[in-house]
Order: C-alpha cells, then structure tokens, then sequence
C-alpha cells in the first residue's frame, strides 16, 4: 500500500515538473528582458529603431513584430489553397487508396525536413528561380520567406484538416448524394460546413508554426532592422533576428533581444491556445 | 421467380430486367424481373444478407459511391434506362430515405427541406421556397410542430420527427418513386406508426419502394411484396396474397418465422 | 405541381458536372505542387551531395577553411569530413533524451492515470502549449539557465537541455496515447493479482505499450536532429570532436550554418544535409514499420 502512495507521489511530482518548466521559463524572459523594457518602457514594442552603436543605444521591437506577422500571414494565404487541396485529396476524393497513402507519406516528409535544409534550398534553388521570374534585386525579402515557410507549413494544416474531413458522416454524404448532388456539392455543402471547426483550428495552428520559424526564414528575408516597405522589401523577424544578433550580444542588447523573446513565446502561446480550444469545443 | 398474381402491371413506373448486382464478382443480387405499379407501397422483405438493401440502392445508384460495385441488366423508370443518365438527374425522380434519420446537421429545417433544390442549383424566388417548403412539411405532418422553428437547427427534434423531416426532403422534389431502407427500424413504436400511416398517406402521390425487415410492417402497409433470398427474386404479388397463401416453400417459411 | 415545373425548366446538369470535374482537376495538380517541394529538395540533396559522402566525410573533422579554399581552387573535393558533429550530435541527442524520456514518461503514466483531474488537465494544457514555443525560444532559455548559470558557457549540456524540452511535451503525448490504447481489463488483472501499483506500470503498462512509448521517441528524436536555432545559442560549435558536455560541441546542423557561411567550404553543405535527412529518414522509416508491426 505504502508503495503505491510512494509511486503516486513520484508521478505526481514529475508532472509537477512541467508546470515548473513553463512558469521558470516565464519568469527568466521576464527577468531577463526587464532592463530593456525599463531603459524603454513599453514603447519599445513599437518603437523602430535598432541602432547598437555603444553610447547611444537604442533597439525597439517593432520591425520584426511586422516582419513575423506579415511573413506569416502571407505564408498562411499562400499555403491555404494548396494545402486544402490535399487535403481534400487525402480526406474525401482518394481517401482510403493507395495513391492516397503515398502522397500522405510525402507531405508528412515535408513535415521532417529541418529549417536549415528548407534554408539552403530555398537560397540556392528558390532564390535564383525568383529572380529569373523577375523579381528583381537579390531575391531576398519577405516575399520569398513567406513562400518558403508556406511550404514549410503546410503539412501540418494539411494533416489536421485531412483527418477531420475524413470523420465526417458517411450517411450524411449518401444524403446529400440521394437529392441529386455532385461530389462538389457533397463536398460544399455538406462536408467541409461539418468539418469547418476542425479546419480552421489546423490553419490557426500552423500560422502559429509559422511565427516562430527561425533558419529558413533569416537565411532567406535579408535581415534589415526596418519595417519593410512592401511585400517585396526585405526585412526580419523576431526568432531571426534573435538567432542573427546573438553572438556576442551582451547588456542591454541582449536583454532587447530577451524582450523580443518574451513577446515571441507571448505571441505563439496565444496562438496555440485558441488553435487547442477549437478542437477542444469540437470533441 | 414466382408471381403470386397475374401480375399484368399496365405501365408500370418501374420495371427491373434481369437486374443483377455484383461486388467484384460476387452476386449479391441476381437476374431480378419485377414491375413495380405506380401509386402502390411496394415491400421489400428477407432476411438479413438476401441483398434488398442492395437492390434498393442500386435504384438510385447509390452504388456507385463506392468502388467495386457493378450492376448487369437494365432498369427502367417511366420506360428509361436509369443507368443510361446522369445519375444527378435520375436522382431528381428517385428520392431516398436512409435507415437512420440524417438532416443536415449546420442547416435549419428551412433549408434541409428545400436543400435539394439549392444542391441542384435550382433558382427559386422566396415565394416558391415558402410554399415548397410548407407543402412537404405539411405532406409529412409536421408543419404544425415545426411552424415556428423553421429557422433553427434540426437537432432538436425527436428521432420520428427528424425521420419525417427527412422524407419532408426527399418530398420537396416531388420524385416519383421514393426508395425507404428500413425507414422505421430506428425509431420507437410510436414514431413508426405515424410514419406508417404517412406512408399510406403519401401513395396518393407518389410510388412507394420500402425494404423493410418487419413483415408485419409489410403486412400492414404495403400492396404489393418482394420477397428475396439468397440474392434472388423468390416470390412477388399482393401483399394479401402473399401472406395467406405463399406460393414457394421459402416464402412460407420465411413468414412463419422459420429463420430470420 | 408547380415544383416539377420549376425543376423542368432549370436543368443545370451539364455544367454542374463540369464543375464537379474542373474543382477535381484542380485539387488533382495543387496537390502534386504540394508534394513536389519535397520531391526536388530530396533530388537537390542527392544529386548535389552524393559525392562527397565517404567513410572519410563520416570519421575526420571539419577542414580548416584554408584547406577548403585551396582544395576548391584545385577543383578537388574538399577534405575532411563532419566527425564533429556527428559526434556532438549523437552526444546530445543522447543527454537530451536522458532527460526528456524519464520526465515524459512518467508525466505521460501521470495523465494516464488521472484522466479528468484538474491537475492532470492543466499538466498536458501546458505540455500542449509548451511544443508550441519555437525552438529558439528555448535555446534562449536554455542559454539563461545553463550557459549563464551552470556550464558559466555554450556547452553540449545547454544544447541538451533545449533539445530535452523540445522532446518533452511529445514523449509526454505519445505516451498517454499509448497507454490510453492498452484495455483495461489487462491493467486490472494485474492489479487484481495485489501487484503494487509501481510493478504494474514497470512490468505491465510499460512492455505492452511498448512500441507505442518507442515510437514516439524516435519521433521526438527525429525532431531534434535538424535543429539549429536553439543550438547556436547554447552549444555554440566546435571543429573537434568534444565529448565533454560542459564545452561547446559541434552538431550536423550547426556545421551545415558554418559551412554556409563559409565561400570556401559551402561545398559541404550537401552532403551533411543529405547524411542529415537519411538519419531522419530512418528514424522515420523505423518508427512506421513498428507501427505497422504493431497492427
């Protein structure tokens, strides 16, 4: 009997563990991006400016606020077409035959390939590709780091999507089948309104990837320290400018870069908590 | 197959040849010939795996949803060959109730009535809608319980009423020929037999195909029965008929309960 | 009746089956422009970096960069290898399981065994939030906790240690997924024998489940592998071999970073992505036959 109390105990206390590790991650953010926000109050939020020169420092999280979001907005637009095709394909159209089960396998390996190699090819394959399409300069900028992070994304919306459109009802499809309708119409109709909640939670969850990509995005947006003009203009976002300013970053650089931090795990946090409660009110 | 009538069907409204149905190569239905009369509740009865459900989807080509189903011979609605359309059309004159009660879950009852009309891309002025809309409710006797919630969600209602919300639809396009699988087999005693009494009701209109696993319910309401077994077409005629006086020995064992 | 009026004068069967057609098209080639990314990164890794692979790219350390410029303006391969960071790589890899399998299993066994607690609630909420946080996020963390306080520098240890918390949340999932699927009736035999509850979880839970619990291990490591952020803000990089978790350490990604970096040694770059993509290839690869196995 002891033994089980003991053995609750130990369980008990390891999950313990967890809630630990996210509050003492809160805690070091906060305390550690505590000097910047003093040196700048919350103005630093919104402030553009990003000047390390010693003795008249000055850093403001804005332009890679709006770095983040619009790569990951334009990054979601673009993905949605081409992931709610497959996963129509994978769901409803295919669903069940082997071509099915193959193109399932090769979207999740898209899934597996880490930043860094989504980086080098999207530099070395993508880039000069742009720029032969005309889209002039180097071929950096927020528009080819949008395209990359789309397709980074898009297994994960693709996958969630998949399995929701593949639970709906099979008797309500032979209804709508019965008054007369296309697979189309089934689909318009019937099956997507059922599986609205789920697809939506899957786009809501892999925006929320797309914010904190780091290697692919910073090796590919040209990382300048200002909002950018235009979907063309280069610019940065929180988790690269982080990775790119690092090294060396010490004193109140570093605690800026905390700050951006902070508001990155803040932003994402949200994020994936109304992705989670979606799927939640859906069980 | 044995008729237990002179079964000289004048125009019938559907006539099934030689119909044969088969899942990759097995027969699941096999050589059925049978005229089916118009304005008259036809049963289909048998025991379990005898392959009506089969037959009665293959009347509307529900079938055809799914991959390894075939179908041999010929079936003919109002003198035309079913398989030789678009099934979207056929399905316009074929109108199906499913076993268990399935309105669409995200539209109100307004809109499931009249949601065969909007899938067809039918354009209709709101005028006709309402009158539509009221008349299949009203063919189902269910306008006065639902008049005045029209526009919420079909959940709420009880299992018999959701059942004639669904026949509500199917009514809307004025098909003729309703197919029923096992309409009532999911429902309570009561909501059976006012769907019982509506379906004799609704012969005035329309021609009636039941699958039922209920003889007495075939004893009850239909005219005219199907009894098949194995796959094959076993025994037709008037329900009377062949009730009090089966002609094959496996009807009549079939109907004194000999198996199931 | 006025409705077969209304039906017979609009029939628009045709162009609603050419529209049922033409959206089946579309969905038919927006799904192979999906997959074709993966198909031309995977051709681009091994058509670019086969040639380099050899038993010596696996066990020597990374060139200098004056070796590469010079092998590169003779035309010739570059010399050396990755042994670095296939080395760092598989130590932290090592460490960082060390802490996330113990922690996420029991914390897995936890939510298993108190579904509907509030406590247990909460626990896999954040756990949940928790695999959400990106990756260079817990490499500053891990930077705060480890290089600042504990190794006083970058070190193979920090480096775990953000790899460990990413692992964490899905070792912690899969496991309560797997004992979910084990019957009941197998646990309350055991317990109805008067086996103590932690026996029941070693000798029991634990062996039946267990091609679910390895699985997702070996997912969670496949995970890790391709990480770059995090590390190089916590293990930093090394050009030797380091075994000592307390110093800086090399890792395949981090070496592909440097190498791309580097004009004179951007030839490598290939051939470490595609040793890096095999590893996960393989773990992937293994981890579905043991599912497959498993049905």
């Amino acid at each position: 009997m002891n033994s089980d109390k003991i053995t609750k105990a130990v369980l008990f206390s390891v999950s313990i563990l967890i809630l630990l590790l996210a509050a003492g991650m809160l805690y070091s953010l906060v305390g550690g991006s505590l000097p910047a926000f003093k040196t700048f109050g919350l103005r630093f939020i919104i402030s553009g400016e990003w000047d390390p020169t010693y003795g008249r420092e000055k850093y403001g999280a804005l332009p890679f606020i709006v770095g983040t979001l619009i790569t990951s907005f334009a990054a979601l637009l673009i993905s949605l077409p081409l992931s709610f095709s497959t996963s129509l394909f994978l769901g409803e159209y295919f669903r069940g035959t082997r071509v099915a089960r193959i193109l399932g396998i090769l979207v999740d390996l898209l899934a597996g390939i880490p930043s860094i190699v989504y980086g080098l090819w999207g530099f070395y394959v993508l880039r000069p590709l742009l720029i032969d399409l005309g889209f002039g300069g180097q071929g950096f900028g927020i528009f080819t780091a949008s395209l990359i992070l789309a397709i980074m994304i898009i297994p994960y919306a693709t996958s969630l999507s998949n399995e929701i459109i593949g639970m709906v009802p099979n008797d309500l499809k032979e209804a709508a089948y019965s008054l007369g309708a296309t697979r189309l119409e089934v689909i318009t109709t019937v099956t997507i309104p059922a599986a609205r909640s789920g697809i939506i939670a899957g786009y809501i969850l892999s925006f929320g990837r797309a914010l904190g990509e780091t290697m692919a995005v910073t090796m590919l947006i040209g990382n300048t320290n200002l909002v950018p003009d235009s979907l063309f203009d280069t610019g940065n976002t929180m988790a690269s400018v982080i990775a790119n300013q690092f090294g060396e970053a010490d004193g109140l650089k570093l605690s800026s870069l905390i700050a951006i931090g902070l508001l990155l795990f803040l932003m994402t946090g949200v994020i994936n908590a109304i992705g989670k409660l979606i799927i939640k009110k859906m069980n | 197959m044995t008729t237990n009538t002179i079964a000289e069907v004048k125009n019938p409204i559907l006539s099934l040849n030689d119909l044969s149905i088969a899942y990759d190569k097995n027969y699941a239905v096999k050589n059925v010939s049978v005229e089916i009369k118009k304005n008259t509740v036809t049963a289909i009865m048998g025991p379990s795996g005898c392959g009506k459900s089969t037959l009665l989807r293959a009347l509307n080509r529900m079938h055809e949803l799914y991959e390894n189903i075939t179908t041999e011979g010929e079936a003919l609605l109002n003198g035309k060959n079913i398989y030789e359309m678009p099934a979207i059309k056929l399905r316009r004159h074929m109108g199906m109730v499913f076993q268990r009660p399935n309105p669409f879950p995200t539209m109100s009852i307004y809109d499931n009535v009249i949601a065969g009309y909007k899938l067809n891309g039918i354009r209709t002025k709101k005028v006709e809608r309402d009158e539509i809309v009221e008349r299949s409710l009203r063919d189902v006797a269910l306008w006065d319980e639902v008049k005045d919630s029209l526009f919420k969600k079909g959940t709420f209602l009880s299992g018999g009423q959701q059942q004639r919300l669904c026949i509500a639809r199917a009514l809307a396009f004025s098909p003729e020929v309703i197919l029923m699988d096992e309409p009532t087999s999911a429902l309570d005693p009561i909501a059976t037999a006012k769907i019982e009494d509506l379906l004799v009701k609704l012969k005035e209109h329309y021609t009636i195909v039941l699958v039922t696993h209920n003889m007495s319910q075939a004893a009850r309401i239909s005219d005219y029965s199907l009894f098949m077994y194995l796959g094959e077409l076993v025994e037709y005629g008037k329900t009377k008929n062949m009730f009090t006086n089966p002609i094959d020995p496996r009807t009549e064992e079939y109907l004194t309960g000999k198996f199931g | 009746m006025e409705s077969i009026d209304i039906l017979k004068s609009q029939d628009h069967s045709s162009g609603r089956l050419l529209k049922d057609k033409l959206v089946l098209g579309a969905v038919i080639v927006l799904s192979l422009i999906t997959i074709s990314p993966i198909i031309l990164i995977i051709w681009k890794l091994v058509v670019e970096g086969y040639r380099q692979i050899s038993l010596d790219f696996l066990i020597e350390n990374t060139p200098d960069t004056f070796e590469a410029m010079t092998a590169v303006a003779n035309g010739e391969l570059i010399p050396g290898g990755i042994a670095n960071g296939i080395v760092g790589t598989l130590l932290m890899v090592i460490l960082a399981s060390a802490l996330a399998i113990p922690i996420g299993i029991l914390t897995g066994i936890y939510l298993y065994e108190n579904q509907g607690s509030f406590m247990a609630n909460i626990t896999r909420d954040i756990s949940d939030i928790l695999q959400g946080v990106p990756s260079i996020v817990l490499g500053l963390i891990s930077y705060l906790w480890i290089v600042k306080h504990i190794t006083m520098g970058f070190s193979a240890l920090a480096g775990s240690v953000s790899l460990a918390i990413m692992m964490l949340p899905m070792i912690v999932r899969s496991t309560e997924e797997t004992l979910k699927m084990i019957p009941e009736s197998l646990k309350e035999a055991a317990l109805a024998l008067g086996v103590p509850y932690h026996k029941v979880i070693l000798r029991v839970l634990i062996p039946t489940g267990f091609s679910g619990l390895i699985t997702g291990i070996l997912l969670g490591i496949s995970r890790i592998l391709g990480e770059t952020a995090p590390l190089m803000l916590t293990a930093l990089g090394s050009s030797m071999i380091n075994l000592d978790m307390t110093k800086p350490t090399s890792a395949i990604p981090l070496l592909i970073w440097e190498f791309y970096n580097d004009p004179n040694m951007v030839g490598l770059i290939w051939s470490s992505s595609l040793l890096l993509m095999a590893m996960i290839l393989v773990l992937n690869l293994v981890s579905k036959q043991i599912v497959a196995k498993r049905r």
